[in-house]
């Protein structure tokens, strides 16, 4: 593994290489990647300039940051400048970001280099890559399948190689699903761990930005530097993510009973099943828990979330920015715009949100879906007073064809069914991919742990790792 | 898992009337034709007929999460931010403009 964010940039720094031409094969590498229809755009001219500042700060013998010219791409949900932000929709097909998330110049200020926006589903909603206004990302391993979604092309772009790091969104499984399907690592943290300034909101109860990366070594160094409190996300925590702490040797290991049903694939249950063998003769803690609310995860999650969608789609509205379709009269100028401008699956959300929000339909399911969720919750802090971690697989399949899903949206929320608990409770969870067969697609296997745990989580994510599991 | 071997039929497609549909969408400002109505009217029983099992937990005493924080409103000095965007490049968003104002059809 010659490309860690590490070696990248002590050969940057030492002299062996430099930021101008790690950027220029990282784009090199993006341009010939172009038929996964991962990237959706670059953004060259800034990406040099900064380039050549970080390269003369190191030949002036100035500090430059811990990731001095290494260079990424982030999903398209995240303001940058320079560039398109569309959310992978048409009615942000021209919008140019008067402002950078917060995360962006967290890494910019760390030397990182933003060389391109990853597609994704509109307005990430999706499990797929399928629902791009931009077409269809395929899988890095296979280009008959899907990446997985909402953040396929970073995923993708990630286990292409083509940067060492990608940013992501996870409102309910979009960083873990799509780094479980490309067999690489991604982060959700805790809720509020990571500020969401500048990023397109989807859910805002759930809502959480992180790292996919190809070691975990990585996303913890990612997760180090874009944590943190921001006044500009009143939904942050105070700094807690601590770099310094000491890994346990032996853990206890909790094993979701609810998701080794025959929902989940039978090659993905042994995968993961057998793996877990290997950390009980390692000598850990292993028993079965049981979350006897988690199979409801998804109703509640496919209520809460479609309602939370409804209110931040409402601002697109094409008065102050986006593609406006008609100036015919105010209502027409809305509707033209909002139809012409959202895929299929955003109108549906928008849809069941409005319909599970509004007066006689409130309180049987919004409602409802809300107090489920506290139960939930509840669940997952008893579980956690026994077990440091809780395991499961990832996803109940590997990547599905293209095409293979999409007519029945219930069958594509399914993809789901084992991310969305940790994303309603706030917990930070983790998909890191399992070693396979040559020619058989990745499997990932999530870990999730108590709020706030997120270094303990990397942590054990290390000795999964360093246990020779990690697909490397 | 409960969540596994559900068959969605055509049935389910009473559950949600495309005057219902309509009415939504009109709630939302999304314009839809007839063809968008109906593949809509057909999603949406799909999805509500799927999210319905939630009626089957008792939540009787149960207090709703609307955020895993708890938290309350998080106020901050009314004090103009130094961290302001320039007018003119607001203005460059908007898709159309008049005397620096954004332009819309008359509202009455």
């Amino acid at each position: 593994m010659e490309n860690t964010i590490k070696e990248i940039r002590d050969r940057i720094v030492g002299g062996q290489s430099s930021a101008v031409h790690e950027l220029k094969a990282a784009l090199e590498r993006a341009k010939k990647a172009d038929s996964y229809n991962a990237v959706l755009s670059l953004i060259e001219k800034r990406s040099l300039e900064r380039a050549v500042g970080i390269d003369k700060k190191i030949a002036q013998g100035q500090s430059v940051g811990r990731l001095a010219g290494v260079p990424f791409l982030t999903k398209d949900n995240f303001l940058t400048f320079d560039s398109t932000t569309t959310a992978a929709s048409k009615i942000l097909g021209n919008f140019k970001a008067p402002l950078q998330a917060t995360a962006i110049e967290k890494l910019e200020a760390e030397g990182a280099i933003c060389i391109g926006k990853t597609n994704l589903d509109a307005f990430a909603h999706g499990g797929s890559t399928e629902n791009s206004a931009y077409g269809v990302t395929k899988n890095a391993y296979d280009t008959t399948r899907v990446a997985g979604g909402s953040s396929g092309g970073s995923a993708v772009a990630v286990a292409l190689d083509i940067v060492p790091f990608a940013l992501g969104s996870d409102t309910g499984g979009s960083i873990r699903q799509p780094a479980s399907f490309n067999g690489v690592v991604g982060l959700k943290p805790t809720f509020g761990a990571v500020s969401r300034f500048g990023v397109v909101a989807m859910a805002s109860s759930t809502d959480c930005i992180g790292p996919i990366t190809k070691t975990v070594e990585d996303a913890q160094l990612i997760m180090d530097i874009i944590s943190g409190k921001d006044d500009r996300d009143s939904t942050t925590l105070p700094d807690f993510f601590d770099n310094d702490k000491t890994p346990k040797k032996k853990y206890k290991l909790g094993v979701v009973k609810e998701c080794f049903s025959d929902a989940v694939d039978q090659k993905v249950q042994k995968r993961v099943l057998d793996y877990i063998d290997t950390l009980k003769q390692n000598g850990h803690t292993v028993e079965e828990v049981s979350l006897p609310t988690l199979p409801y995860s998804l109703p509640i999650y496919y209520i809460v979330v479609p309602a939370e969608v409804s209110s931040n789609l409402a601002r697109y509205d094409s008065v102050r920015y986006g593609v406006r379709q008609s100036n015919q009269s105010l209502g027409k100028l809305y509707e033209t715009s909002r139809d012409k401008g959202f895929e299929a699956e955003n109108k549906r959300r928008i849809l069941i949100g409005t319909y599970v929000l509004s007066s006689g339909y409130y309180d049987a399911y919004y409602l409802q879906a809300q107090k489920a969720r506290t139960l939930l919750i509840r669940e997952f802090e008893a579980a956690f007073s026994d077990y440091d971690m809780l395991l499961s697989p990832t996803a109940p399949t590997t990547a599905f064809k293209i095409g293979e899903n999409i007519k029945d949206p219930v069958k594509m929320y399914m993809s789901d069914i084992m991310t969305v608990a940790a994303s309603l409770a706030g917990i930070p969870a983790i998909s890191i991919p399992l070693k396979v067969e040559q020619k058989e697609l990745p499997i990932g296997l999530q870990v999730m742990a108590p709020r706030m745990k997120d270094m303990e989580l990397l942590e054990f994510s290390r000795l999964v790792e360093s246990q020779g599991e990690h697909n490397g | 898992m409960k969540t596994s071997l559900r068959r969605y039929t055509i049935e389910y497609m009473t559950a949600i009337s495309k005057d219902e549909v309509a009415r939504l969408a009109t709630l939302s400002n999304v314009g839809l034709d007839d063809a968008e109505i109906a593949s809509l009217q057909k999603d949406l029983a799909t999805i509500l007929h799927y999210v319905d099992q939630l009626k089957e937990l008792d939540t009787t005493g149960v207090e709703p999460t609307y955020d895993v924080h708890y938290q309350s409103n998080v106020t901050r000095q009314d004090v103009v931010s130094d961290k302001n965007l320039d007018k003119d490049v607001l203005l460059g968003l908007a898709p159309e403009v008049n005397n620096e104002q954004i332009k819309v059809p008359k509202v009455l």
